[in-house]
């Protein structure tokens, strides 16, 4: 495995790994465990943690209306990202990738662009285009309907979340289709020619040839989608703070609301340990049905 | 290399470090001092502030940082939870302050102002604000109440040639704004604290001062559940009804609402002292409605307890950090002399709370929200403010939750009780 060199010394491993470790141990793991710490006190961060609440934060987050309300946002931010924005990503890749396609290279930086710009000047920039009195929606809505009002598309809890879908898919399509760009230049030119060859339609060549040698792109891409959904914050929260009335809360603009603007550090400690365990029970099970089905 | 050569570097590594230490550590006290005035003006007031003090005192190095509004509220909490407060910084008082000096985080000075000079050059009403459990944290230099703004002529286009004084009124103006195609009011529901605002205001004129001093003490049993409270949300539901706010109020933010009024396409905002700068920053002209603002009292309530003389109100002012010294307690008095709140009142449009100092008040709705403070029979700082900022969020919640139909005033006024009660 190592070649020649044999197993590498404990000196080799702690000059290169240590660097790294240190880092990740000072910036990663402690900060895990002292949010598990204040997650079991009630604590406003200032002074000493002195009121030890046991596992009464916990038991606050599993009755806690918002925390169910921003959970069930962030499974529909998942599945909205996995049904909607990861096929048109491969639709679009599947195009600017053909070398017939003579403006492939223009529209891959196109597509690209959204994702380049900052979450908050995404959410900014939304947010005037939404915007009831001087927003691009309703410019276009009065050439359309022009007796019919304007949709206040934030300042509707029903409508909140669809506006923030859009601009999510908006963004991090580019993303995507980048990853499956990048998966189908692995795929060997000869096999789509032989399979061409040998009579398979256009849908058949992506059933049977395409699809399966994207496999790994596509489980890179699903894998952050889900986690991507999970951890949703700066846009949401340029965008309006995920109100009114939590119409567009994400976990993590709860987590933020309670533990910086409330002062509840304890508790915003329990969501934070909520979400890391979630995140991290995802990913140990995609991880072993990935190997379950590689063997 | 040798020891010798070895030694003569660390000499000079050594000699190098203590060098510019040895230079800066004259007799210099430094002050550190957080200030939220980006404006061109105020930036350049408060560096004059400080380099005259520095120049009275060439023993005191004041170090000026400037951070705009939400960017210092969340770099001073950072701070605060590493223990590590500024010597001097902006403060709003209330609940907040309240937290930091419960723990430990501020500097007492209830000594250099409980009956001093200093402390006798302001009003005694305006301290309250800076105080918990009997200890002074800060220094007001504003002080203000929340009043309606308004546009006299889209108010004169309806034959109204004074604000209403009675609540009914008032609903018949809004009316027949709506009536006339004028927006009546304008909201940033997102913001929530202006729509707590609407609500606290309404409870003030049902119930009182008793009504909010029995809330706050736990005198009245009931808390946030009184009737008055849940009335208060029925009334703001009643006008939400009347559809007075501009299309979308739900998702603005102050600054749309500041825009709407400031160019002159919503009749009316609910605001505090600061409305006429912030509406003029929001015009698409930069210079707001001009002398077609004016500012009125929240009207009456037929049948309420409150008086039209009790207001909801606040104001900021300089707030010191634990380890701040009696140099920094010095300049901070130096900041509130009489000369230098005149230059401030003038400057930044501040209500200066130091007596004397209202001849640098020249604008005249200015000079009517100073005098309604001044003639107050109660004050009540701004809810969100006065308590701590669990209880504060909570109470913007509710009332965002009334306006968006999804809780009943009872309700929300229970869900404030649940968050008060287990503060």
């Amino acid at each position: 495995m190592y070649g020649g060199m044999g197993k590498p010394s404990i000196l080799t491993l702690a000059v290169l790994l240590g660097p790294a470790l240190i880092v990740f141990t000072a910036l990663v793991i402690v900060p895990v465990f002292e949010a598990a710490v204040f997650s079991l006190y009630k604590w406003n961060g200032l002074g000493p943690m002195v009121e030890f609440r046991g596992l009464a934060n916990y038991s606050q987050f599993i009755r806690d209306a918002i925390v169910h309300k921003a959970l069930w946002h962030n499974l529909i931010i998942a599945v909205v990202s996995l049904a909607i924005q990861l096929p048109l990503a491969m639709a679009l890749a599947l195009i600017v990738s053909d070398r017939r396609f003579k403006g492939a290279m223009f529209f891959r930086t196109f597509f690209f662009l959204p994702y380049v710009l900052s979450e908050v000047i995404t959410g900014v920039l939304w947010q005037f285009i939404y915007h009831p009195q001087y927003g691009l929606v309703r410019a276009i809505w009065a050439i359309l309907a022009p007796a019919a009002h304007a949709p206040a598309l934030m300042g509707n809890t029903s409508t909140v979340l669809w506006a923030i879908l859009v601009v999510i898919v908006w963004k991090y399509f580019g993303f995507h289709m980048t990853i499956y760009i990048a998966g189908l230049q692995d795929i060997p030119q000869e096999q789509i020619e032989a399979a061409t060859i040998d009579g398979a339609s256009g849908w058949q060549v992506f059933r049977s040839v395409t699809l399966p040698g994207m496999r790994t792109s596509i489980q890179l891409s699903v894998f952050f989608s889900i986690i991507g959904s999970f951890q949703l914050f700066d846009v949401v929260w340029a965008m309006g703070k995920g109100d009114p009335v939590n119409a567009g809360e994400t976990i993590v603009t709860y987590m933020y609301k309670i533990g910086l603007q409330r002062f509840n550090i304890g508790y915003g400690g329990t969501i934070a340990v909520c979400i890391f365990l979630i995140c991290l029970v995802f990913n140990l099970f995609y991880q072993k049905a990935l190997v379950r089905e590689e063997t | 290399m040798s020891s010798r050569i070895k030694l003569a570097i660390l000499s000079f590594a050594l000699a190098a470090m203590l060098l510019p230490t040895s230079a800066w550590a004259s007799p210099t006290k430094v002050v550190e001092w957080w200030h939220i005035g980006t404006a061109a003006n105020d930036k350049a007031m408060n560096q004059g502030f400080a380099d005259a003090y520095m120049k009275l005192h060439p023993d005191v190095q004041i170090n000026i940082t400037v951070l705009e509004n939400e960017a210092f509220k969340s770099k001073l909490t950072t701070v605060m939870q590493s223990g590590s407060p500024p010597d001097v910084f902006q403060t709003w008082g209330g609940g907040v302050l309240a937290e930091y000096g419960a723990a430990g985080l501020c500097r007492d000075i209830s000594k250099e102002v409980k009956g001093t000079a200093w402390g006798n050059s302001m009003a005694s009403g305006v301290w309250a604000t800076y105080t918990s459990n009997g200890h002074i944290y800060a220094v007001p230099n504003d002080a203000g109440c929340i009043t309606f703004w308004y546009n006299k002529d889209l108010l004169a286009k309806v034959g109204y040639t004074s604000f209403p004084t009675d609540w009914d009124d008032f609903l018949t103006l809004v009316k027949k704004l709506k009536a006339a195609g004028i927006t009546p009011i304008a909201l940033a529901g997102n913001d929530k604290w202006p729509a707590m605002h609407m609500w606290s205001y309404l409870a003030l004129r049902l119930g009182g001062a008793s009504l909010f001093s029995d809330t706050v003490s736990g005198k009245n049993a009931k808390g946030f559940n009184d009737a008055n409270w849940v009335k208060a949300g029925q009334m703001l539901m009643d006008l939400a009804a009347l559809k007075p706010f501009q299309d979308g109020f739900l998702g603005a933010t102050y600054n749309d609402e500041a825009a709407l009024v400031g160019n002159g396409q919503a009749a009316m905002e609910l605001m505090g002292q600061w409305a006429p700068n912030v509406q003029r920053d929001n015009s698409s002209s930069k210079a707001g409605i001009g002398d077609k603002l004016a500012a009125a009292p929240v009207p009456a309530i037929k049948g309420g307890k409150g008086k039209v003389t009790e207001v909801i109100g606040g104001g900021g002012g300089y707030a010191l950090g634990k380890n701040a010294s009696d140099a920094a307690v010095d300049f901070v008095k130096f900041l509130t002399n009489v000369e230098n709140m005149i230059t401030a009142a003038k400057t930044s449009g501040i209500l200066a709370t130091t007596k004397g100092a209202d001849v640098g008040i020249t604008d005249p709705n200015a000079k009517m929200v100073k005098a309604l403070v001044d003639k107050c029979t109660f004050f009540q700082l701004y809810l969100d403010q006065a308590f701590p900022p669990a209880v504060g969020g909570a109470v913007n919640d509710a009332v965002q939750t009334i306006l968006a139909g999804t809780a009943t005033p009872a309700q929300a006024c229970a869900a404030i009780q649940t968050a008060f009660a287990n503060k």
